[in-house]
Formats: structure tokens, C-alpha cells, sequence
């Protein structure tokens, strides 16, 4: 859901660039983050055929993805849970808001989770007058900070440091006056106010990191524990899921549970595990209900290219690698979904009605790429959602968005068809040149994109010979 | 061995001089360099920036150029650009099958001027000195579509008089990124400072890279600077006598 106006990504990371405590604790966290990841992975053989294990299982859950979440709502049916199907995010909050009503409570619990994001859930749930209380420690400190949002996929307070973490929890958290910023003690005053949570509030909300068809087994990853009380807890538990999120068997956790602690917290295995198939007698929730999420899923599995988007697992390796993530932060993404991942998963999501800026928040330097552990091959993606946007807009015609830029590069176009009009045309620029510049660089203040670029670099200025006209002079041709 | 040089419209137009340092180093390993004229862009930034409809002419212009089969190699002073052709090409090609068979004829012939020399040619030291120090950045391009792996470092390591130095933090992209240098020219910028601090701590006088238009980034920030130190691609290295 994205209500609020968007600045578009030049806009709004030219504002979170000048941000220098948020680019300190990104860079400092990333840093740390990247160099933590390099030595998990390398410790193992085979990561690269885990990858493409990834990669396949992914594209083999999606080619046939009607046919295992039907297979999933029986499986999780059969252990004694109830599969409610959401269109969109307002359907799943009316769908979640219900179900905890009719459970008797107007609080939820809450394990850390995109999909519940994505859609504002916490604020659907508000309007039906149901309080939302997120358990993730970093979840909570961005709860707590009125119009803070998430930065960042697996770490969403990245942009947060420990003192400033201090200062909210003395301000939010009863108890907390003598506070110090030594994370044990910032943890510390987390644990003793949600523990009181825990152990009073009737329902749990989650996510799911994976969920498997032939079992009908929700499966959360997480380090803190937290989650692990939300869906034990509780005596009725709601999970939002996203439909792309199924796997077909068990053994696929296998690859899964391998590619992603070591991908996003740089662990050989993440501290908790959680995996449940519906409902026992006596062990945990008496209710379980499963929401199973489509909000613009089904529109991106229909794009050939684009489709892979779907096969992320969420593990923020792409935006710790990222040299444009590491500098704007996630915040100037506008989107639950920031870095690469998020650059070609929220214009998708959204149909190419928002987020269209985001294609081109990259340098397409392939970092991502290369340390995607299920191989999405997101430059090729972005490359690809830039075709699209700019057919969408020449089919807007020519008054439309981007109509400067189609101009000129129909013109160069029609420049690089012909040798002849090239070379006339590099005659023209040097000529051009020649006045606006002075030993060998343009000087001269330029309209248009070039300012961006004469703002902090200067601009050689082409030479009066080009190569073409160098090589006929001396070896004809 | 009768080499092809693409040359890319970038140096063509803006880099003559890496043109002939490409051409010098070329003949003196003893091969026969021709220039086909029909040559012009082989469409990245067209296909990069969304344009790819436009770009498919390019390419049927770049098969047209290097298609004759008497060159036993293709070869180019850029990094990205012969990416793009391995990259890009099968895939701008697919709509038609006469190109596409033409395209996948072609892509193997092509390679970056590095790639050729300590791959193909399997030559280190091109007989170069350059009495200099000198910071290598490997741009992306190169480094993770082409994976010309440590090539450029072996050649100039194996020239006269270089003092090759380090740099931290090298496979971090400098921020160029073609038209993201001008749409994004903020994000850009600040990614251009770090890669600037980075090849000033080296106490370098020049900055290389096999690829002009990371360079034109990179030297700009530089000169803009008034850092003293100067960018200056590989081939011109490798030609260089002292």
C-alpha cells in the first residue's frame, strides 16, 4: 500500500544522502555485515551448486503454483487449520482483523514480518481498533519512533545506532530512566517489556519464511527468540504468508535453511527454527489460521523476466552488497522492499504504477547478483522493468513521462544507424566543445543531464580528431 | 592472428589516444589490426536505459561490421561494452533467428583487450615500461559479467618500472553506471567520493581501469579535485616505453 506521495528515488535518497549519522550506521553495519557473510560462505564446497538448488526449487514451486498452494490449504486443512485466500492487503486486513475479534482480543503480537508490511497491517488492524505489538527488537524500536519506518530488510532500525536507540527507550519504556546504550542493557529493557506482552496477549500474527505443500508446515526463521514465543504463546495464531513463499516437499528446507542464515545474519544456522503443521492437542495454539497472500503476486508471475523477483527469500544479502544501498539507505526506496530486491520487487508488485523510478536506482554493478543465494539475476531484471517503463511510457505518448529523454535518444539513435551522420556528429561535438572548454575540459556551466554530471566531476572535452578520423589519416581506409 | 579492434564509440569519440595504445600493444605482439568502418555503438547505453527496442539495430549493425570471417578475434578496450555484446546480445537477438544464429557465431570471437592478451595470446609482459605508481580499479563489468579475473593485474605486473599499488576496497563499483551517473548524479556522486578517497589513499599518480567510461567518472572526480592524480586506461600503459 503506498498512500503516501512518492518523491521518486533521485528525490528522495538526494535528502537521505545528507543524512551523515543514518550513512555512518548503514555503512558501519554493512560493512561488518559483508565481511561476516564472505567467511560463512566460503567456508562451504558447494555453495555454488546450493545456489542453483535454490534457484531450481524456486522455479519449480513457481512454474506450478496453483497446484501446490491447493495442495498446501489441503495439508494445512487436514491438521486442523483454517486457509483464508487475500486478494490484496485491505482483503487480509479484514481477513486478520476478524479472525482476532472473533478470538476475543484487541491486541496481537507480532513476529517480525515483510508480508504483514507490505500491506500496512499494523495500521489496517489500528483502524479496526486492534493494538499491534511488534516483538523483533528492531521492529519495535521503529514502532516506537512515531513515522520511523523500516530501512532495511533483515536489520529494518540499520539506520538507527545504539545511543539513538537509548534516547527512544527512555523516552517509550516505563523503567527505563537510568538506562545505559550497552546493547545487553538495551536488549534487557526490551526483553522485560515484552515479556509482559508474551505471557498476556491472547493472539499471535507471523509471517513465514517458508511453508511446505505436502505437510502443510509454516516454517519462521529468526535470532531473538520472539518469534518462537508469538507462535507458541498465543492461543491463536495468524499467519500472513505470500503465496510465492510455498515450497513443494520437505527436503527443499534442506537447501533453504543452509542459503539463508548464511545469505542474511551471516550464521552458519540462525539461533531459531521454528516449524509448525497446524494445530496438537495440548502443544500451542488451539487455533491456527494460515493467509495466504496474493497483493499483485499472480500479476508478476506473469512477466517471463520479471517473474524471478518471486523467488526471494528475504535474506538482505543483495542490499549488504549493495554500493547504492550502502550510501542513500533504505528509506529512499519508498518501499517495505529497499535495495536491489526491493528495486525490482515493488514496481512489479505495484503493477508499474509506483516505484517506477526504482529500475534505474542502480549502477547495475551485479554485486547483487553475485551474492543472491538463489541466483536472481536482478541487473538482467532491472534492465528488463526499465524496457518496460519506458514502453508504458511511449504508449502515454509523446507529451508523457521521460518524453526528454526518448527524444534524445531516438536521436542518438538514428546517429549510430549511420557511420556517416556518427562521424558527422562527433565532428559537431568537437567543435561544439571547443568553446566551452579549456585545457581539454568542458568549462562552461551545461543545461540538461549534464549539469548533474559538471556539478562534481569535470568533463573531458572530445579532441578535435576522433580515432576514426586519426586511423584514415595515417592508414587510410 | 588478424584482429578486428572495436573500438566503442566512447574512446572513438572522446579517447583517441587509448585507441592507439590498443593498436600499438596489438602489433607489437605481433598481430594484424584492421578497423572496420561500419562499426558505431554496440547499443548499451540504449539497451541499459530501457531503450532496448533501439538497440536492436545496433547490434545488427555490430554483426554487420565484425561478421566477416577472416578476423580471428574482435577486440575492444572496454569492459562493458564487450560485456554487453556477451551479455545482452542473445537476448536482444531471440525476436529474430537469422540474427540470433549470426549473434552466436559471433560472441565468442569477442573479447576485452586483457582478456585477449593473457587468455588468447597468452602473453604477460607486452614489453611496456612505465615508471610510475599506479592503482588498478576493477571495474564491474569486467570483473563480474566478463570475469577477466586477475588478467590486468598479471599484465601490469609485468611492466617495467610500474609500482603497482592496492587498492582498498577495489571491486566496489565507482559509481558510474552509465546514464545512473546523470539520472541518479547524488547517489552517484557519493559512491565517485569514495572511490576517490580510495585511490588517494594509495598515494598513487594514476588510476587505471580497462574501461574508458569509468574512468571519465573516476578522472573527473579527480581533476574537479585538483588531486594531481590522474586516470588513465590500461592500454595506454601497456603501449607505454618510459
Amino acid at each position: 500500500m503506498s498512500a503516501h506521495r512518492e518523491a521518486g528515488f533521485p528525490t528522495a535518497a538526494r535528502a537521505a544522502l545528507q543524512d551523515t549519522q543514518m550513512r555512518r550506521n548503514v555503512r558501519k553495519a554493512t560493512t561488518t555485515i559483508r565481511a561476516k557473510r564472505e567467511r560463512v560462505v566460503a567456508e562451504l564446497d558447494d555453495w555454488e551448486q546450493l545456489r542453483e538448488a535454490g534457484r531450481r526449487i524456486k522455479e519449480r514451486a513457481l512454474r506450478h503454483l496453483d497446484v501446490h498452494l491447493e495442495r498446501l490449504e489441503a495439508s494445512v486443512t487436514a491438521a486442523g487449520g483454517v486457509v483464508h485466500w487475500a486478494r490484496d492487503g485491505a482483503e487480509a486486513g479484514r481477513i486478520v482483523a476478524g479472525l482476532v475479534r472473533e478470538a476475543g482480543s484487541d491486541e496481537v503480537i507480532k513476529v517480525k514480518s515483510l508480508a504483514t508490511d507490505e500491506i500496512d497491517l499494523n495500521d489496517r488492524l489500528a483502524e479496526a481498533g486492534i493494538i499491534a505489538i511488534e516483538t523483533d527488537l528492531a521492529e519495535l524500536i521503529v514502532q516506537l519512533a512515531p513515522g520511523d519506518r523500516q530501512s532495511h530488510i533483515l536489520v529494518p532500525a540499520i539506520h538507527r545506532n545504539r545511543s539513538e536507540i537509548r534516547t527512544l527507550f527512555r523516552r517509550s519504556l516505563p523503567g527505563t530512566e537510568d538506562l545505559t546504550d550497552d546493547p545487553a542493557d538495551l536488549a534487557e529493557a526490551a526483553r522485560r517489556y515484552l515479556r509482559s506482552k508474551f505471557l498476556s496477549v491472547g493472539v499471535g500474527v507471523s509471517g513465514a519464511n517458508f511453508a511446505v505443500a505436502e505437510t502443510g508446515t509454516v516454517c519462521v526463521v529468526e535470532s531473538e527468540g520472539n518469534g518462537r514465543m508469538c507462535t507458541t504463546l498465543p492461543h491463536t495464531l495468524i499467519t500472513v504468508m505470500g503465496i510465492e513463499k510455498v515450497l513443494p516437499r520437505v527436503e527443499d528446507l534442506e537447501v533453504m535453511l543452509q542459503l539463508l542464515p548464511r545469505s542474511s545474519t551471516a550464521e552458519r544456522m540462525n539461533p531459531y527454527t521454528s516449524l509448525w503443521t497446524g494445530v496438537r492437542e495440548g502443544d500451542g495454539p488451539r487455533a491456527f489460521h494460515l493467509v495466504l497472500l496474493d497483493a499483485g503476486r499472480t500479476e508478476v508471475l506473469a512477466d517471463e523476466v520479471g517473474r524471478q523477483a518471486l523467488h526471494c527469500i528475504r535474506c538482505s544479502a543483495c542490499l549488504n552488497v549493495c554500493p547504492v544501498f550502502e550510501r542513500t539507505g533504505g528509506h529512499a526506496y519508498e518501499s517495505t522492499y529497499p535495495g536491489p530486491i526491493g528495486a525490482i520487487l515493488t514496481p512489479q508488485l505495484h503493477g508499474l504504477r509506483a516505484g517506477t523510478t526504482l529500475p534505474w536506482a542502480s549502477s547495475l554493478c551485479g554485486a547483487c547478483y553475485e551474492a543472491c543465494p538463489v541466483k536472481i539475476d536482478i541487473p538482467s531484471v532491472l534492465v528488463h522493468l526499465r524496457g518496460r517503463v519506458v514502453r508504458q511510457a511511449r504508449e502515454d505518448g509523446p507529451r508523457g513521462k521521460l518524453a526528454r529523454e526518448r527524444l534524445a535518444m531516438g536521436a542518438l539513435a538514428r546517429v549510430f544507424a549511420s557511420p556517416r551522420r556518427y562521424e558527422r556528429a562527433q565532428r559537431l561535438a568537437a567543435a561544439g566543445a571547443a568553446p566551452l572548454s579549456r585545457d581539454g575540459k568542458v568549462e562552461a556551466r551545461l543545461p540538461g543531464p549534464l549539469s548533474g554530471w559538471l556539478a562534481v566531476r569535470d568533463l573531458k572535452a572530445p579532441p578535435r580528431q576522433s580515432f576514426r578520423a586519426w586511423w584514415r589519416e595515417e592508414r587510410g581506409g | 592472428m588478424r584482429v578486428a579492434l572495436f573500438i566503442t564509440c566512447v574512446n572513438d569519440t572522446l579517447f583517441p589516444e587509448t585507441g592507439k595504445a590498443t593498436v600499438t600493444v596489438l602489433e607489437r605482439l605481433g598481430c594484424e589490426v584492421v578497423f572496420p568502418f561500419e562499426q558505431t555503438c554496440c547499443g548499451q547505453m540504449h539497451a541499459n536505459s530501457g531503450y532496448q527496442d533501439e538497440a536492436v539495430p545496433l547490434v545488427r549493425r555490430f554483426v554487420r561490421a565484425f561478421g566477416d570471417p577472416s578476423y580471428d578475434a574482435i577486440v575492444s578496450p572496454s569492459g562493458s561494452c564487450v560485456a554487453m555484446v556477451h551479455d545482452q546480445y542473445r537476448r536482444l537477438a531471440a525476436g529474430d533467428p537469422e540474427l540470433a544464429a549470426q549473434v552466436e557465431a559471433l560472441v565468442p570471437r569477442v573479447f576485452e583487450l586483457s582478456q585477449f592478451i593473457v587468455g588468447e595470446l597468452g602473453v604477460e609482459d607486452v614489453g611496456a615500461t612505465y615508471p610510475h605508481r599506479v592503482t588498478y580499479h576493477p571495474t564491474c563489468h569486467a570483473l563480474r559479467l566478463l570475469r577477466v579475473g586477475d588478467a590486468p593485474l598479471r599484465l601490469l605486473r609485468a611492466v617495467r618500472e610500474l609500482e603497482l599499488v592496492e587498492l582498498p576496497d577495489a571491486t566496489t563499483c565507482c559509481g558510474f553506471g552509465g546514464t545512473f551517473a546523470v539520472k541518479n548524479a547524488d547517489t552517484s556522486a557519493a559512491m565517485l567520493s569514495d572511490k576517490v578517497r580510495a585511490v588517494l589513499d594509495t598515494g598513487a599518480e594514476a588510476c587505471t581501469a580497462g574501461d574508458n567510461s569509468c574512468l571519465l567518472h573516476i578522472g573527473g572526480g579527480l581533476s574537479r579535485g585538483r588531486t594531481g592524480v590522474r586516470a588513465v586506461h590500461l592500454a595506454e600503459i601497456l603501449a607505454s616505453t618510459g
